[in-house]
């Protein structure tokens, strides 16, 4: 079970999240104005990397708040965790922290 | 039975403490501090089980968890009755105490003499891929012949067959550092991370005590002090730490993300005097801030003809067994090894009173000081010589060796007479919970084994399990991984072995069974065979022969096996893989992972304010969702046909009254709640007045139809919206995500009312007439109250918001009134409703009253695929709105291309033939198959104020089709049915809309 | 008016005390509102007819010691629950309102939505931690903390009162399963 720091409430077990998929897919401000190939993008297309992605999580069973969190697909790290409407922090995976049996 | 091969003295055993088992019928003596495995030994048995595949006669091999062989089913409480057994505990870890009743397994009619032993003859047909190979041909054989067969053979041990009558508990718990293994490494650990107060610290062993491999030692010292003093030491300063809990029989099985590591403490079972309803076991949920993994090691057995006859062990463990347990595995002892740690076994054998000599495989030359130690205690070492076959059956009674020349011939035959063979090829450490842990494996040549490389976690490895075996070593390991740095000296161990991967023989390797993996019955031919065919991974070669794949998880055969791979492709060992370690570490109960989960605590279970009166007038429930509701409340000598058939009609006729507390429900407010109501919903909502009710359509972004419901403005800024019972969360969750997300600027907040309000449904021409008399300051008339309208005020003295509003197509009132009140009130509306013919009716009949009007249920005519024109409701669709969510996903054009499947109502040519729900629809029932389908029907009743059946069906441009007849699926073939508009009645009287 | 039906404010599925050092009792009702409002909307109002609301998020006050009739709970950056008495909900919700009269709020009356219970006695959070994840320690979780979290498979607002006192609510229906949770939990 994954241990997700949220913004409001620190670290908290998974059970009591909902994960929304990848962050950052901005909704059209004039949604009559998109053609259909880049509303068809928009509804269905998600880049799926493997390694850090951005991607929307909600402490339903907490604060409540949706909150975005970059997260390493590959690992399971969260490297970070930020409020809604904040961009996206420059970090990658080498920040998280690896520790090693020397 | 007695105990003829206890010692008279020594051990971990309290012979003041006497007490019996029943095996296998019989009674079984031992003293406290024993295992069954250790009783057994004392009283002279040493067969204690038959093979999974060959049946062959087996003893035991370990004194640990990783026991391939030795599987008992135990009956832990006989005396409480049933549901207190369960197959498969190892001889080994199973706690001796009066009352246990054990037996062996997997054969037929007696350990003794058991027919399946058959199979070992015909072993030339159970080759690696046999089930692969056997099975394949005939095709129509599967069913009716090798499946029975194969499940009737297969498998180990009897599963139970009533339900565990036992209860177990489940803990979150927290800390900062998690020692897995209290042997020296884990007690190091804890003592150096709990040592300035400051930590919390949990330290877990699977053992009955702390210590473990010193609890065999009887000649180590630890700082001058023989080592079980220092475990003792160790063990008490750490109980009197209070930031430290101890927690002995505590299995860590698995570790999981971010330090999720999932452990199961057996609390009861070696209890004679526990009481009933004590837990049997507790499951541990440990976040730890870091894990140090002290898990130890497994020593190899060594592969040789017959190497699994009873009495011949592990060496450590018949040092176990000597040592701890103070029982003798026999009176001859031959140590065959390649390792230098058995001339420990050795040399305590001898003290203990065995003859003992050794057969080392290592050269003279190749062994250390414990070759000198051996010779010093008298012991006859045949260094340089091999293990061609044990003799005996049910149990070993001598050992064929030879010495091997220079160019690994086999020399002249020697048999060495004895009952009982300490074997070691080295030793492996256990990295299974650092692979679990995701942590990267690194091949280490010199150890011969695999070890942890990189964390993938916040972790450390310490002691033998990364390969860390001398004792000085080990402790200071794990000190350092407690965060430490002093550590004590101790007396030198004997390190170091000589991988052996199988005994050189000048046997036909193709027809000796030299056992790889004991629990599988897999040999070294089989994983030959399997290379030789072309399985060279060695995941591959791990399914095709089963090694490792048994419930001891290849703890004893997993470097046998990949070695032997590893030889015969001339590769190094880890280009052929190691394979990769899932939880569970050991088999762990059912019981334990459920935990609490079963019964009444199995899911919570809703009830309605209104439930308890719906009980007690014999309703019959249906769930949704988490919820139980009514589904109808059928008289003496009612079917449920009957039931709703009375139901549905009463409603049409004079008045029925329904419970529908469930409807999800969601106060809206804010000065924006109208422009948010915009968005969220197809319709437009600025203009619905204060008091008024709109049906309201949701979708998603997509354009599919989410959810639906009655949404009413309580106030300029105060909107009550009520969802279907089963989208209550996501339509909440959905609604607050655009407004966190995309809107953060709407000044609008959502609160689930769902609880808040019992709400009852009056429903039928007589509906005003119950209601009126408990009603004072709400005007009930057409004029002042009409359909679709909403008013508060009271209803029976409470206060209520009250819907004008119909699911029936009948005058309809939706009394919401809080909770606590719900069912004073409805008890007084059906008191008041007898003059008016009141029925109650349920979820059943309410479903077939909407479908006659041709209302739909979100979720049973929708499936995520259908827009709202598909639904025939494209005049809920706001064409003036400049945006909503899923409005811009409505013209795409695969939303408005033709041919999209459509609501429609289907009429069977037999009228009172109800069609399946679910069924295909199809346009020629003679086509070939694949036939094409056309639809499939949704929603389907007999109805009896249609005086038919009736059913609704998603069809392709179904709407064009009215009057055409179509073919639907029975589980007989096929039906004629016609296709028609979906509405079935009309609502004669003053109706919804009248 | 009814009798307000308060027999079936938490449904018993099993004794309610065991021999148990910890106990487990339903609650009197309580008046409970959800408040919601944007902490700028505040504008430094740091108490609302004697309402604190100043808390961080996730814990609990309560200024008149214990009295728990002016109890708030910060469940988010936004949103408090706030405790009364049962009977004076409707007293409340008009003097909050007026309060706040022009300031962009909500305010619902959930006191029949919600069922609380006390879990009291040496080891209360052990009991607490057999279905809710979180860490309980007293430097996690102290006294005068609140949160909503999980307990087994329902959810829950979880607040501790002292270090073997806490209070769990949840909805209505969800009460005989957390009631049954607990006690099933204090038997081992
Ligand atoms: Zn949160």
């Amino acid at each position: 079970m994954l241990l997700i720091d949220c913004p409001y409430c620190g670290k908290r077990p998974e059970v009591e999240f909902h994960c929304g998929g990848e962050a950052h897919i901005a909704r059209p401000e004039t949604p009559t104005a998109v053609g259909d190939a880049d509303w068809g993008s928009f509804l269905y297309y998600r880049t799926n990397p493997k390694g850090v992605q951005a991607e929307r999580w909600l402490h339903g069973h907490g604060c409540g708040r949706w909150f975005n969190a970059l997260r390493d697909t590959v690992s399971d790290a969260f490297v970070a965790t930020y409020e809604m409407g904040k961009p996206r922090p420059d970090r990658d995976a080498a920040t998280a922290s690896t520790p090693s049996n020397a | 039975m007695s105990q003829p091969f206890r010692r008279p003295s020594g051990g971990r055993i309290d012979r003041s403490r006497p007490l019996a088992v029943t095996f296998n019928g019989k009674r079984l003596e031992g003293f406290a501090g024993d295992t069954v495995a250790s009783m057994l030994i004392a009283s002279g048995q040493h067969l204690a089980g038959r093979s999974f595949k060959y049946h062959r006669p087996r003893g035991i091999l370990s004194h640990g968890s990783d026991e391939p062989s030795a599987l008992l089913s135990v009956d832990w409480r006989a005396d409480r009755g049933p549901g207190y057994r369960d197959p498969n505990n190892r001889a080994s870890v199973v706690e001796a105490r009066d009352g246990l009743v054990v037996n062996t397994q997997n054969h037929w009619p007696s350990l003794e003499t058991d027919i399946g032993a058959v199979n070992d003859l015909l072993s030339p047909v159970f080759v690696a891929g046999f089930y692969y190979k056997t099975f394949m041909w005939p095709r129509k054989f599967w069913d009716r012949v090798y499946e029975p067969v194969i499940r009737k053979a297969a498998g180990l041990g009897e599963a139970p067959d009533v339900k565990d009558a036992d209860r177990y508990s489940n803990r979150h718990a927290h800390c900062d550092v998690l020692v897995v293994g209290a042997g020296p490494a884990g007690l190091a650990a804890a003592l150096a991370a709990s040592a300035d107060g400051t930590k919390r610290v949990i330290l877990a062993d699977e053992g009955s005590e702390p210590g473990g491999a010193l609890l065999n030692d009887t000649t180590a010292t630890i700082d001058g002090r023989p080592a079980k003093e220092w475990v003792a030491g160790a063990v008490a300063t750490l109980d009197a730490r209070e930031n430290v809990v101890i927690l002995p029989r505590t299995t860590a099985f698995g570790y999981y993300n971010h330090n999720h590591v999932c452990m199961v403490e057996r609390i009861s079972d070696h209890r004679a005097d526990a009481p009933e309803g004590l837990a049997r076991e507790r499951l541990w949920q440990v976040r730890a801030g870091e894990v140090v993994l002290a898990t130890g090691s497994h020593e190899r057995p060594l592969v040789f003809e017959n190497n699994d006859r009873p009495g011949i062990m592990l060496a450590e463990s018949v040092r176990a067994y000597l040592n701890r347990w103070a029982v003798l595995p026999g009176n001859e002892l031959v140590v065959v090894t390649s390792s230098a740690s058995a001339y420990r076994t050795a040399l305590d054998a001898k003290a203990a009173g065995m003859r003992v000599s050794i057969v080392d495989i290592r050269l003279e030359a190749d062994c250390g000081p414990e070759f000198a130690a051996a010779k010093d205690a008298g012991i006859t070492v045949r260094s340089g010589h091999t293990v061609i076959r044990a003799l005996g059956k049910k149990r070993v009674t001598g050992l064929v060796v030879s010495p091997i020349g220079r160019d690994g011939t086999i020399g002249e035959k020697t048999t060495l007479a004895c009952d009982c063979v300490a074997m070691s090829g080295g030793w492996t450490p256990s990295v299974h919970l650092f692979s679990q842990s995701r942590g990267k494996l690194r091949f280490d040549v010199e150890l011969d084994a695999f070890v942890p490389g990189t964390s993938a976690q916040a972790e450390r490895s310490a002691g033998a399990c990364r390969g860390v075996y001398d004792l000085t070593e080990v402790i200071a390991d794990g000190a350092k991984a407690g965060g430490g740095e002093l550590a004590p000296e101790a007396t030198a161990s004997f390190t170091g072995f000589q991988p052996v991967r199988v005994l050189p023989t000048d046997a036909d390797a193709s027809k000796v069974k030299a056992f790889v993996d004991f629990q599988n019955d897999v040999t070294a031919k089989d994983i030959r065979l399997a290379v030789r065919e072309g399985f060279e991974s060695i995941e591959h070669v791990k399914r095709y022969t089963t090694t490792g794949m048994a419930t001891d998880q290849g703890k004893t055969s997993n470097m046998n096996a990949l070695g032997l791979v590893a030889g015969i492709l001339d590769r190094p060992l880890p280009a052929v893989g190691t394979t990769t370690f899932r939880p569970p570490y050991t088999p762990v109960s059912f019981g334990a992972l459920i935990g609490p989960a079963r019964d009444e605590l199995f899911d919570p279970v809703r009830k309605t304010p209104i439930d308890p009166w719906a009980e007690a007038n014999g309703a019959v429930f249906e769930p949704v969702a988490l919820w139980r509701r009514a589904k109808y409340f059928p008289r003496v000598g009612e079917d449920m046909h009957a039931a709703v058939a009375r139901e549905t009609r009463a409603v049409r006729t004079h008045v029925g009254i329904f419970d529908a507390s469930t409807l999800g429900k969601i106060e809206v407010i804010g000065p924006d709640a109208a422009e948010f109501m915009n968005r969220i919903y197809t319709n437009a909502w600025t203009k619905l007045k204060t008091g008024g009710c709109r049906y309201g359509l949701m979708l998603r972004e997509d354009g599919f139809v989410y959810d639906d419901g009655v949404v009413a403005r309580l106030a300029e800024d105060r909107f009550h919206v009520t969802t279907t019972t089963g989208g209550a969360p996501r339509v909440m969750r959905h609604m607050e995500d655009y407004l966190q997300t995309e809107w953060p600027d709407l000044d609008v907040f959502l609160t689930s009312i769902t609880e808040q309000w019992a709400v009852i449904a009056l429903q039928g021409p007589n509906a005003r007439k119950v209601l009126d008399p408990f009603v004072t300051d709400i005007d009930l008339t057409e004029a002042a109250f009409p359909h679709m309208t909403v008013k508060t005020g009271y209803v029976c003295g409470v206060p209520c918001r009250l819907f004008r509003v119909s699911f029936t197509g009948e005058l309809g009132f939706e009394v919401n009134v809080p909770a606590d009140y719900g069912e004073a009130v409805w008890k007084t509306l059906y008191e008041e409703g007898q003059k008016h013919g009141i029925t109650p009716y349920g979820t059943e009949a309410m479903h077939v009253l909407r479908a006659e009007v041709g209302y739909v249920v979100v979720g049973q005519e929708t499936d995520g695929t259908v827009t709202p024109d598909d639904l025939g409701l494209s005049g809920l669709v706001s064409k003036v709105k400049p945006d909503f969510v899923g409005k811009r996903s409505l013209t795409r054009p695969d939303m408005i291309a033709a041919g999209r499947r459509q609501l429609v109502g289907l009429l069977t040519k037999t009228p009172d033939e109800v069609l399946d729900e679910g069924a295909q629809v199809v346009d020629d029932p003679a086509q070939p198959i694949p036939m094409k389908m056309i639809g499939h029907v949704t929603s389907s009743y007999a109805s009896s104020n249609c005086g038919r059946s009736i059913a609704m069906a998603m069809i392709d441009a179904g709407r064009e089709r009215i009057g055409e007849t179509v073919f639907v699926t029975t589980p007989a073939g096929f039906t004629e049915a016609v296709i028609s508009n979906a509405v079935f009645y009309d609502v004669k009287g003053e109706t919804a809309d009248a | 008016m009814l009798e307000r039906n308060l027999a079936r404010r938490a449904p018993t599925v099993s004794p309610l005390v065991s021999e148990a050092s910890v106990t487990v009792r339903p609650l009197d009702p309580q008046g409970r509102l959800a408040f919601r409002i944007k902490p700028a909307a505040l504008a430094g109002r740091g108490t609302i007819d004697g309402f604190d609301l100043t808390g961080a998020i996730n814990s609990r006050t309560s200024p008149e010691a214990d009295s728990g009739m002016r109890t708030a709970l910060r469940l988010g950056p936004d949103e408090w629950m706030l405790i009364t008495a049962a009977d004076e909900v409707d007293e409340r919700c008009e003097a909050i309102s007026a309060a706040l009269t022009g300031v962009p709020h909500s305010l619902v009356d959930v006191s029949h939505r919600d069922v609380g219970f006390s879990v009291e006695g040496p080891g209360a959070d052990v009991v607490v931690n057999a279905g809710c994840p979180i860490d309980l320690a007293a430097k996690a979780f102290p006294a005068g903390s609140a949160t909503r979290t999980i307990l087994g498979k329902a959810e829950i607002v979880l607040a501790r009162l002292a270090a073997d006192r806490f209070t769990v609510t949840t909805w209505r229906t969800f009460a005989p399963y957390v009631q049954g949770f607990l006690v099933e939990a204090t038997r081992s």
